[in-house]
């Protein structure tokens, strides 16, 4: 069979899976749409939190700016995981024990104020669109390149599975769909680079195939032959990077505090039954995501290694299928500047003849390893089952945020369960519309849109609840102005420095480099606007009065895990 | 009334000291040996890695999976030490 007949069967499998589970999961209340019922099991919510939290960006693009990147790409690696320590210890089984439904539920009963509520919905709803705009152009590329669809329908088509399945099932319905796509997306990840690792070193594991030698003859290692052809060709040497210390220790930071802070991940921690549920869920979640990100940097060697020995100073008119069949998506380009017939790979852009999008690397590399064709449609049917299960754990937040938070909490307080049931599935069709307009404009590259996600995420919500949970005389002022302040700083400085809009748009944005405060990249001035944001609140908290006494008794009540299961029947 | 707020503050200190020295390791394997450190520790060598951007982009995550399972289980031991495991 061909890949594309493959490709067609094996989404197609995969894509009735997800609607049966979600049929068979309706959400009966909003208990059940917002919490999945609050009876998930450590597991269960552990692979479910797995594929929440591996979107596209995790999937597809990863892998491949770490191949473009080397030791710098090693921020998305530590950063993108170390979150969950923060995560595990620092807020899942404090907010557990809280037990409501949203981010901003908590934030608003704990600073004791619609103002504070409403400002972390603003703050949820940034996040989560700046998050979930990546996410779309993942469902395009995919289905632009192996379904041979228009980018266009492809995202539309996505669109309609995540609003069949968010809408009619909620986080319950999400819940197990995310659980199945865990496996889809994982077992296609492993696969080619299990078959890859073995081609180039013989070893089965690929973490350890990163580390091993060449079976080639050589006798070299895998790092120093990719060493040695990377300064051959003009780049950086692999295991080095070209960013400063500061920004790449600054871009971790933002990376980490923002997964902890993020409120689709957050969110999850609800689902469960008791404290301990929570811990052990987060342990189970960062052991499964683990599995995919020590393959990554596995699969970034293998890709650039091969890459490079088929692509470079070979005859163009011999390349093979791939690299034309990607041709035609626009995110490989080749043009012969020195007419010698040769494809001339350099760091030196003036000379440089091949480019090739970070995007690709991933989805590209089973074939440039000549796998066989079921594996290619399976990295097809994993990059969709990531990008998806995240796209629909954002719409949940967001619609949660409106019919929860707004409706039900601000505007329309007695409004009925049936009433508040519907006004969150208006709410995620609205949601899906506006992010199917994303995926149809695609603003940027997924994972630079995606980064700066955590650092909104970072400046806004992190402070809040870890001084909420570990401060007992935090107070609304002050909780309130360290988010205000935050965002916009992170909001000020991500306009200026990534969009360029006050100095004439993006053509200005690589000039402005040289202006960043302290040399600290748009990416990693998340931890800064935290800092602030600490710096802020506590100043004002010194300056306005306490808290009254018994949100000081709620905080004293969340640190003890005891007795969980009644404060979420409420 | 007074006992049971002594208990619930003594378990509290207890968890932000496990706190504290699980999140110095995961400053040190992750900002120390993969970050602030990479360079010297790259100068060994182990199988085909440099040892930072080993740290960097395997050894960290490994540590961080550990420090998760240890905070589980130094939970659920306190836990039931002060009879909150109910």
């Amino acid at each position: 069979m061909s890949v594309q007949v493959w490709t067609y069967v094996l989404v197609g499998i995969t894509f009735a899976l997800y609607i049966g589970i979600a049929i068979w999961s309706r959400a009966g209340s909003t208990k059940d749409f917002y919490v999945a019922g609050g009876g998930v099991s450590p597991l269960a919510n552990g692979m479910a939190t797995a594929a929440d939290w591996m979107s596209a960006a995790s999937f597809i693009s990863m892998a491949g700016i770490i191949a473009f990147a080397g030791y710098d790409g090693s921020v998305y690696l530590m950063g993108w995981t170390g979150g969950y320590v923060l995560l595990a210890l620092l807020l899942a089984p404090y907010l557990r024990k809280f037990g409501k439904f949203t981010v901003p539920d908590f934030i608003g009963d704990r600073y004791y104020s619609k103002t504070a509520r409403i400002v972390a919905v603003v703050c949820a709803l940034i996040v989560s669109f700046t998050y979930v705009a990546g996410q779309m152009r993942g469902v395009g590329v995919v289905f632009s390149r192996f379904l041979e669809v228009d980018i266009d329908t492809g995202v539309v088509i996505g669109m309609v599975i995540v609003l069949f399945y968010a809408v009619l099932g909620g986080m319950k319905g999400i819940t197990y769909t995310q659980v199945a796509q865990y496996c889809v997306l994982i077992f296609a990840f492993m696969v080619p680079a299990i078959f890859i690792s073995i081609q180039m070193t013989g070893n089965p594991i690929p973490q350890l195939g990163m580390g091993s030698k060449l079976n080639d003859g050589s006798g070299l290692y895998l790092l120093e032959k990719l060493n040695g052809l990377s300064t051959e060709l003009g780049f950086a040497e692999y295991t080095e990077g070209k960013k400063s210390v500061m920004d790449v220790f600054m871009i971790t930071l933002a990376l980490m505090v923002g997964t902890a802070g993020l409120p689709h991940v957050i969110v999850r921690f609800f689902t469960v039954k008791r404290v301990k549920d929570a811990r052990k869920s987060a342990g189970l979640a960062l052991l499964l995501i683990a599995i995919l990100y020590t393959t990554a940097p596995a699969v970034s060697v293998f890709a650039k290694t091969n890459l490079i020995n088929t692509v470079n100073e070979e005859e163009y008119k011999n390349m093979p299928a791939w690299f034309k069949n990607w041709e035609g998506t626009g995110l490989l380009t080749f043009n012969d500047k020195n007419q010698d017939g040769k494809i001339q790979y350099l760091a030196d852009k003036e000379a440089n003849e091949l480019v090739i999008d970070n995007d690709i690397m991933v989805l590209a590399n089973p074939e440039i390893a000549n796998l066989p064709a079921w594996v290619i449609a399976l990295v097809a049917a994993g990059g969709l089952a990531a990008a998806l299960s995240t796209a629909a754990g954002l719409l949940l937040v967001i619609s949660s945020s409106v019919s929860h938070d707004l409706i039900k909490k601000v505007f329309l307080p007695n409004i009925s369960d049936k009433g508040e049931l519907w006004a969150a599935r208006g709410a995620a069709t609205l949601a899906v519309v506006i992010a199917g307009y994303f995926g149809i404009n695609p603003p940027g590259f997924v994972a630079a849109v995606v980064a700066l996600a955590f650092g909104l995420a970072a400046a806004s919500f992190f402070p809040a609840i870890v001084l909420g949970i570990f401060y007992k005389k935090m107070n609304k002022e002050g909780a309130i102005a360290g988010m205000v302040v935050g965002i916009s700083l992170m909001l000020f400085y991500m306009l200026k420095f990534k969009f360029g809009i006050f100095d004439g748009g993006k053509v200005a944005v690589a000039d402005l480099e040289k202006d960043w405060w302290f040399g600290i990249s748009p990416e990693g001035f998340g931890s800064v606007a935290m800092i602030v944001n600490f710096v802020v609140s506590i100043i004002i908290n010194k300056l306005t009065p306490e808290p009254p006494d018994e949100v000081q008794e709620i905080v004293e009540d969340i640190r003890i895990p005891s007795g969980a299961g009644a404060a979420s029947n409420h | 009334m007074k006992e049971r707020q002594k208990k619930a503050s003594s378990y509290w200190k207890e968890n932000v000291r496990y706190l504290f020295i699980l999140l110095s390791i995961w400053f040190l394997v992750s900002y120390g040996a993969g970050i602030l450190f990479k360079d010297v520790l790259d100068n060994i060598q182990i199988g085909g890695f440099k040892l930072g951007f080993w740290f960097a982009q395997q050894g960290s995550i490994y540590i961080f999976v550990i420090l998760i399972f240890i905070y589980v289980r130094l939970m659920n031991k306190l836990d039931k030490k002060y009879g909150y495991d109910t």
